[in-house]
């Protein structure tokens, strides 16, 4: 059913895991903070390390801000990985093909319309999306697992796996550039999440998507469109993936039908270790920029260590676990959040 | 015990649909037989039907475990890790000792049944959405396993295991021979106990009604917790048998060959019907639903379609048949509210 479909659509519901778990974070982050600095001293924050953490984080950070606002309407977006890359490769071709043999303003030109059409790809994604589990009343995991199967498809298709790369100079620097000492991504993720933030939060677009992943059916019942905000939520979700997109191509200079792919279970972790609600409903910004930055420390500090990656990658499936115990414990010890 | 209570009330019109549905897909998968058969010489085959159930076995296998979590209103996406983390120690051990089939198969198995308790651990003490678990999961079984192993390949497997199994021999007109190999007989047999477990037995009632309703099931007096260790340790058992076949078809152990292909197998059990939500799905449809991925990719190889795209229509396909039986629940429902 439809409507069911979209609260519980997983296992077995339970006592929610609610908004709060902002402290406990602050205390994992803090002991992790201390653990490191007395394995690693001052290695750990002196500032090549630290630039080397703004370069990483906001690829992960954006396609989790990407994941969590459909999290929050108690939806998920399967689909943001694929569609991220699709929409690379659009603007790679675009790049490469026309951009690099053309001059001045025409070399300006040929970049805004790369980055047009990728928007034009997330978008169409993006109204799919929307469309089929808005209007066709598709469970989000199901509809974002085909539309994830045909974006990648498509670009296996066209590309035959292959790499384009090589792009212009302006493109390179957003990915690889600073302002002020500050990486260029870095400030496109603050750029993002400031604005995404407020949106949810204080806009009359945001309550109704927190509404909705509370009680879909009362939310409907109480005069919201909520196929219309649902199709917002889809569209929204898609255009950061594109600039997530805009930010991976730049890095690596260069597009692939494959890149990032093991980032897309840890978009789901990042948001549920900051506290977003898996059935929806709870979550801020503010959480998800925690997480994220517990999960960079940790990667960066085993990086240094030169502890293997995949065991960063195993380190952040126990925190989440540890993290989850911690709340239940203090739960029945009487500690009662909120 | 009286299972008719549990049992909603619109139970009768309910099994008309899910009927319905296998019948739907029953008709896609013959008419699409009828036209590869027409349109090429080699679909219609003993050759090729051999080299369909062989290559599909893994996933197939795999089907027939996850199907059961779906049905008891559970999601696992770990089960690769798990499958990865059985090949490898059962064979590693299994050259080392110079074990048997038995003991190589009863190390696999525990192994998968000891992870498959690991995650009904978390999901029932922490009481977090099963989704989230198994991410979390996947990432520590996988992430640990990579660490110790160094991802190392192992090529040099026992004979008999490189030999397999090669039962009733048969030679046709041309003297072409064909055999039961190991693919095959796990395959049917993995089918069969599922179809055992949620049919022939009461736990499997039991699995039903605890997908269907989950409180309904505990004011039963079923014993939830003990259930959900059944059904995830079943699926660990399952994807520790289903990957030493793997691994015996492939001729060697890759410990990252099988993790991203969870989301693949799930698609394959929810094309044949089970629902996300619990409760609902049979073996009959979990088999047309790998059926129909695994012919529509053979068909597309055969009839020449440039191997690339073979994703696209995968994608497709999963797109158009969950958007079709969610349009059609719901002009359904609507019919019976009118």
């Amino acid at each position: 059913m439809s409507i069911d479909a979209r609260a519980p659509w997983w296992g077995l519901s339970a006592p929610r895991f609610r908004g709060g778990a902002a402290q406990i974070l602050s205390l994992v982050l803090v002991s992790l903070i201390v653990i490191f600095w007395l394995l690693l001293g001052d290695r750990l924050f002196s500032v090549r390390a630290l630039q080397s953490m703004a370069f990483q984080l906001p690829e992960l950070g954006i396609l989790s801000l990407a994941m969590m606002v459909t999290l929050l309407s108690g939806g998920l977006n399967l689909s943001i990985i694929a569609m991220a890359n699709l929409c690379a490769l659009a603007m790679a071709w675009v790049l490469t093909s026309h951009a690099a043999g053309s001059e001045g303003l025409m070399w300006v030109a040929w970049q805004v319309i790369a980055v047009l059409a990728g928007v034009a790809v997330g978008t169409i994604v993006g109204l799919i999306n929307g469309f089929v589990i808005a209007y066709l009343g598709v469970s989000p995991i199901l509809a974002t697992l085909g539309t994830m199967t045909m974006c990648k498809g498509l670009a296996i298709g066209i590309t035959h796996g292959n790499v384009l790369s090589g792009f212009p100079d302006p493109i390179v620097f957003l990915g690889n550039g600073t302002l002020l000492g500050v990486p260029v991504p870095l400030l496109l993720f603050l750029a993002l999440s400031v604005p995404v933030a407020v949106l949810l939060n204080k806009s009359p677009f945001g309550h109704r998507v927190y509404m909705i992943g509370s009680n879909e059916r009362a939310t409907r019942f109480s005069g919201v469109d909520t196929k219309r905000v649902l199709m917002g939520v889809y569209l929204l979700s898609s255009l950061l993936a594109v600039v997530a997109a805009l930010v991976m191509m730049a890095r690596f200079n260069s597009a692939n039908a494959a890149y990032g792919e093991s980032y897309l279970l840890v978009t789901i972790l990042a948001a549920v270790l900051g506290g977003v609600d898996p059935f929806g409903g709870f979550g801020k910004v503010g959480g998800l920029l925690m997480a994220l930055i517990v999960l960079q420390v940790i990667s960066s500090a085993f990086n240094l260590l030169n502890f293997s990656p995949f065991l960063t990658v195993a380190i952040w499936g126990a925190l989440i676990i540890g993290v989850t115990a911690l709340t239940v414990l203090f739960e029945r010890l009487g500690w009662r959040r909120r | 015990m009286s299972l008719a209570a549990s049992r909603p009330a619109f139970a009768p019109a309910f099994q008309r649909f899910r009927r319905n549905h296998e019948f739907w897909l029953l008709a896609v998968i013959l008419a699409l037989c009828l036209v590869l058969s027409i349109a090429t010489d080699s679909f219609l085959t003993l050759q090729n039907l051999f080299d369909l159930l062989t290559s599909n076995a893994f996933v197939g296998i795999l089907a027939s475990g996850l199907l059961v979590v779906l049905v008891a209103g559970g999601i696992d996406i770990s089960f690769t890790a798990t499958a990865s983390v059985a090949q490898y120690v059962a064979l590693t051990l299994a050259i080392r000792y110079g074990l048997g089939w038995f003991p190589m198969f009863a190390i696999a198995g525990a192994i998968g049944v000891a992870c498959g308790s690991v995650n009904a651990l978390f999901i029932t003490r922490l009481r977090i959405s099963s989704i989230i678990v198994s991410i979390a999961t996947l990432n520590i079984f996988y992430g640990l396993l990579i660490f110790f192993s160094g991802g190392k390949y192992i090529t040099s497997l026992p004979k008999f295991f490189r030999d397999g199994i090669w039962w009733f021999e048969y030679d046709d007109a041309s003297g072409a021979p064909y055999a039961l190999n190991l693919q095959i007989l796990v395959l049917v047999l993995a089918f069969l106990s599922a179809w055992l477990l949620l049919n022939r037995t009461n736990i499997g009632r039991q699995i039903y009604a605890l997908g269907g309703n989950k409180d309904a099931a505990q004011r039963l007096g079923f014993h939830v917790v003990r259930l959900n260790f059944l059904v995830y340790a079943y699926l660990g058992f399952i994807a520790g048998v289903a990957s030493l076949v793997q691994a015996q078809l492939a001729q060697s152990v890759t410990p990252t060959v099988l993790v991203g292909k969870e989301l693949d197998v799930l698609a394959a059990v929810v094309l044949g019907g089970a629902s996300l939500t619990g409760g609902v799905g049979t073996v009959f449809g979990a088999i047309l639903g790998v059926a129909l991925l695994a012919i529509l990719q053979n068909g597309l190889v055969l009839l020449g379609v440039s191997s690339y795209w073979n994703q696209w229509f995968v994608g497709l396909t999963i797109l158009c048949a969950v958007s079709i039986t969610a349009w059609r629940d719901r002009r359904r429902r609507s019919a019976a509210a009118a």
